[in-house]
């Protein structure tokens, strides 16, 4: 029996290894992480809904059937879902009072693969209100906050599911990626996070924010997770039309072997504005990738800076569309109302957060007659010219790189008067997104602030459908000691 | 007057809905029972093409003589309605960045005028069908709406013409051939409620151009054209204006009536649907549905004319309905004389169609029946006349022909000696008649008749001119 620090701190893989081996049971391994969860979670607000009942159950069925002989290949890794991925029987609710009281009916292809792979669900994640923000300040439940320093936002949206990780609360966190929600997160409390190519991963079962630029994307805290948990939820599924099956062997060393051997520094991505900390991480990966004789050169990509317009009127436009379902009539909260059913809408929808009120009106503007050549169309071909620019780079080199973000994790509160600096955070992460080319973060160091540690992060990017390559880099930064995610306590006490 | 339509065909034969596994035959299933994740827009759920649809709208498209589009795509149609589980509608469109599954097309049509008139077609496309309102106590006053999903998302073909019809008449020819095309496709169940809808736009030389929704049986859209022509001359005789608008079909009462509340010009924001690649299809693909395409109407009706020698008109007008050519030739090749059973369905089965307002496949009896009854006719078991009596009887009973002969005693009378006593009670009732018989050959005709007359028809006709002739030559002798 292991103490329960120890398991906590254990990767996903040995653990799901130790209870297929029945060396520590299901049980036991989530009893350690509901213990971090019942610890920390009120300070914190990773999970917004906690299934312990639940996942107790599970935990104990999968134990069970681990003795009959049943392999899993991530036997009882207990996994974090963000609130706006559909787990059967779990209430969700995006962050958003519109949808409060539902229970979906009905498992996400993701979700579904990982429950067949024996990972226990401990429960739903915090989340900006339909994943539209970039700090988790915009959820109906309050702001998740960042485990290394109380003054700091975890990142968003998918924060939450990062903080879950990073604190020790889940193995495994499932975010969802629209234009950086799983690798700012992740940049800003020291863990990985992956935003899978385009298609790689079934978006059935995540409520639609912009559907043709997100995806599912993970939180973990070593690269051998990472890897097991998105061989497992990654490929084809018949319930997403916009789904394909890249031929990685991802299980294999050979499968994600690192054959780079020319990086480029975007260097738009890594000029003025960016903080030292974060810069002088980035110098240290390119270090460490030069001494496995990994080239490395600075590259241009010109309109990058031109991606975030584009990306939010793209995903705004989406949005408004998206969110049109949100009436009361089948699901979620409803009033009851005297006057006919445009009434009755429009006192549903005022349920929203001001946020998503905003990004619901610009992007109905976008797509309206007469507006929609000048905003919706023009972000639209932006795209195929940056997607453009993307390949070209790709064409001399095997990899970019540059940071996460520009800054570590701010201050609560910091920037949520100010919506276009809040948009501002995604500034590096939504190229990928435009593009839907693979990006990992990965943290690469630590910035000092307030008298203690902040995490900063390097962003791996690959051309479509080389996840392979990410992972092969990750791991030789990992093996290179460069990238060591710890469990942390509350404030930034390593575990 | 100018006349163009849009009409809304269910592929109700698909066996799943167009997006997700539910059925297409939603119409005896009780409310909402027929839903599932996707249909009801449940957060998070995605679409996924059924490709049994393309390959459906492409056969119309063929048959329609319009063009594929190796590439195309859909797009949202956003407005809020209660009858959309997602508020948007997934459909296609010929802008903003859409492309629809065909453009162009044909359609052929026989009306009274000389030549055949063409109608061209603008494009087709595929859509979803929203869900169904009930207000239980009508329309307005019903304090609540109940909403019955069943229907959601069902494959729809809107096919569009241009305004190239000048009357109701040539509207109404047009979508009896359209269905009669769709039901040899095999693509949908025209019968069913709701299978057919047509939304018409009507204008009278120059004035404005008027749109008529909601006529949601196809075999309202002459009528509710007639109503919007006469409506429009009246104004124009008045020298009123006709307002450019939208106006509902009302079926009961007959009329059309503004809908205001559609006045102001939607904006339905349509932008690519992002869950649904573009399709592409190759010219392999067309070229093996155009191959495969079943006999269409024209075609076989050409076919009736030269292998039944049926006139034109006549094989025009059975194959308008499938199910009446169908029927045709079931009973051809059971009674092989195909004008007369021609002759047979084009009078006496489309009289007790058109009497009960049934359609074909509503008839109680079938081929089999109609071809043993026009075999009884051959065999001189009954007459001609008693024939169209068996066959009302049939219609109303559903009973074997045999059966109703023997029942209500109408076998055809061969007895020489009876008809040999009709004819001596005829003689003397009629003398002046016998006289003109003895002058006028033309006369014994008339005697004939009055036999015939006795017993309602069934008196064998050679043995009863036999008879006639043999008692004249008696009289003559004496």
């Amino acid at each position: 029996m292991k103490h329960s620090n120890e398991i906590v701190k254990t990767d996903a893989t040995t653990i799901a290894k130790m209870v297929s081996s029945q060396e520590v049971p299901a049980r036991e391994v989530l009893e350690a992480f509901l213990e971090r969860i019942s610890k920390y979670n009120d300070a914190l607000r990773a999970f917004v809904y906690a299934d312990i009942e639940g996942a107790r159950t599970r935990a104990s069925e999968i134990d069970r059937e681990v003795k009959r002989g049943t392999t899993y290949r991530m036997a009882g890794v207990p996994i974090a879902v963000k609130d706006v991925i559909s787990v059967k029987g779990l209430p969700l609710t995006c962050g958003s009072k519109i949808l409060r009281g539902y229970v979906p009916p009905y498992d996400a292809t993701v979700i579904a693969r990982l429950r067949k792979a024996g990972c226990v669900i401990v429960g739903m994640t915090n989340t900006d209100e339909f994943a539209m923000g970039s700090s988790t300040e915009n959820s109906a439940y309050g702001p998740s906050i960042n485990p290394w320093m109380q003054s700091r936002v975890p990142g968003g949206s998918s924060g939450g599911s990062a903080v879950a990780v990073a604190a020790g609360m889940a193995a495994i966190g499932l975010g969802s990626d629209t234009g950086g929600s799983v690798r700012l997160p992740a940049s800003f409390v020291g863990v990985y996070g992956l935003k899978p190519s385009y298609g790689a991963v079934s978006r059935f079962g995540l409520v639609a924010f912009s559907n043709s630029i997100e995806q599912v994307g993970l939180f973990a805290r070593s690269i051998g997770d990472l890897k097991l948990a998105y061989s497992v939820i990654s490929g084809a599924d018949p319930l997403d039309g916009t789904t394909l099956t890249f031929d990685w062997n991802l299980t294999t060393e050979e499968g994600t072997k690192a054959n780079v051997f020319r990086a480029g520094k975007v260097i738009e991505m890594s000029g003025e504005g960016v903080e030292p900390p974060v810069l002088e991480a980035l110098d240290r990966t390119v270090e460490t990738l030069k001494r496995y004789s990994i080239q490395i050169e600075n590259v241009n990509i010109p309109h990058l800076v031109n991606c975030l317009a584009a990306y939010y009127l793209i995903a705004m436009s989406e949005a408004s569309s998206n969110l049109a379902r949100f009436d009361g009539v089948r699901y979620g909260s409803r009033v009851k109302t005297e006057g006919n059913w445009n009434e009755e809408y429009s006192r549903i929808r005022a349920l929203f957060g001001s946020e998503v009120k905003r990004r619901v009106i610009l992007g109905a503007h976008a797509l309206s007659s007469g507006f929609f050549s000048m905003y919706y169309d023009k972000a639209a071909r932006f795209r195929t010219l940056i997607k453009s620019e993307f390949e070209s780079a790709f064409r001399n080199y095997d990899l970019l790189i540059g940071p996460t973000s520009p800054s570590p994790a701010f201050r609560l509160g910091e920037r949520t008067l100010d919506p276009v600096q809040m948009y501002l955070s995604d500034v590096d992460t939504v190229p990928m997104n435009l593009t839907g080319v693979p990006a990992l973060s990965v943290p690469t160091g630590f910035a000092n602030a307030e008298g203690g540690l902040l995490p900063v992060a390097t962003q791996l990017i690959a051309p479509y459908g080389r996840e392979d390559t990410i992972f092969g880099v990750a791991s030789l930064l990992e093996k290179a000691g460069l990238s060591t995610p710890k469990v942390v306590n509350p404030w930034g006490n390593i575990l | 007057m100018k006349i163009g339509l849009e009409i809304h065909v269910q592929l109700n034969r698909l066996r799943s809905k167009l997006f997700c596994g539910c059925r297409a035959d939603y119409y005896t299933l009780s409310p909402n029972s027929n839903v599932c994740a996707v249909c009801l827009g449940l957060p998070g759920s995605l679409p996924v093409l059924n490709s049994g649809a393309v390959r459906q709208a492409i056969m119309v498209s063929l048959a329609l003589h319009a063009s594929p589009s190796t590439r195309f795509n859909f797009v949202r149609k956003n407005y809020f309605y209660p009858d959309m589980p997602k508020n948007f509608q997934i459909s296609q469109y010929d802008k903003a960045g859409g492309v629809p599954i065909s453009t162009g097309g044909e359609m052929e049509l026989i009306t009274d005028a000389q030549k055949p008139l063409r109608v061209k077609l603008t494009r087709i496309q595929i859509e979803e069908d929203p869900g169904r309102l009930f207000h239980p106590s009508g329309l307005g006053s019903s304090k609540y709406t109940l909403v019955d999903y069943n229907r959601a998302g069902v494959g729809l073909l809107e096919i569009v013409t241009q305004p190239d019809l000048s009357s109701p008449r040539e509207a109404r020819v047009l979508i009896t051939k359209l269905r009669s095309i769709l039901e040899h496709l095999g693509v949908c169940n025209t019968s069913l409620e709701g299978a057919m809808r047509v939304d018409a736009n009507i204008s009278m030389d120059g004035n404005n151009r008027v749109e008529i929704k909601n006529i949601s049986s196809y075999k309202d859209v002459e009528r509710a054209l007639e109503y919007e022509a006469v409506r429009q001359s009246q104004l124009i005789a008045l020298g009123k204006p006709i307002e450019r608008e939208t106006r509902h079909w009302l079926e009961e009462k007959g009329t059309t009536s503004s809908s205001r509340a559609k006045e102001e010009e939607q904006d339905y924001r349509y932008f690519p649907e992002p869950d649904i690649p573009a399709v592409e299809l190759t010219e392999d693909y067309i070229k093996d549905i155009q191959d495969s395409l079943p006999e269409l109407p024209d075609s076989r009706a050409s076919r009736f004319c030269r292998d039944y020698g049926l006139t034109p008109y006549d094989a025009g007008v059975l194959v308008l309905d499938k199910a009446l050519a169908d029927y045709f030739e079931e009973t051809v090749r059971l009674y092989p004389k195909p004008r007369m059973v021609s002759n047979w369905i084009q009078t006496e089965l489309l009289r007790q169609l058109n009497e009960k307002k049934q359609e074909i496949s509503e008839l109680r009896f079938g081929p089999k029946e109609l071809a043993e009854m026009l075999s009884m006719i051959d065999r001189g078991e009954i007459s001609g006349k008693t024939g169209k009596k068996v066959v009302m009887e049939m219609a109303l009973t559903g009973e074997g022909p045999k059966s109703i002969v023997e029942r209500l005693g109408l076998a055809r009378l061969g007895d020489e000696s009876a008809i040999r006593a009709l004819a001596q009670r005829v003689f003397e009732e009629n003398p002046n008649a016998v006289k003109d018989a003895l002058k006028n050959p033309e006369a014994v005709n008339f005697l004939v008749g009055q036999i015939m007359k006795k017993i309602s028809g069934r008196a064998d006709p050679e043995i009863t001119n036999r008879v006639v002739r043999g008692l004249l030559k008696a009289q003559t002798s004496s």
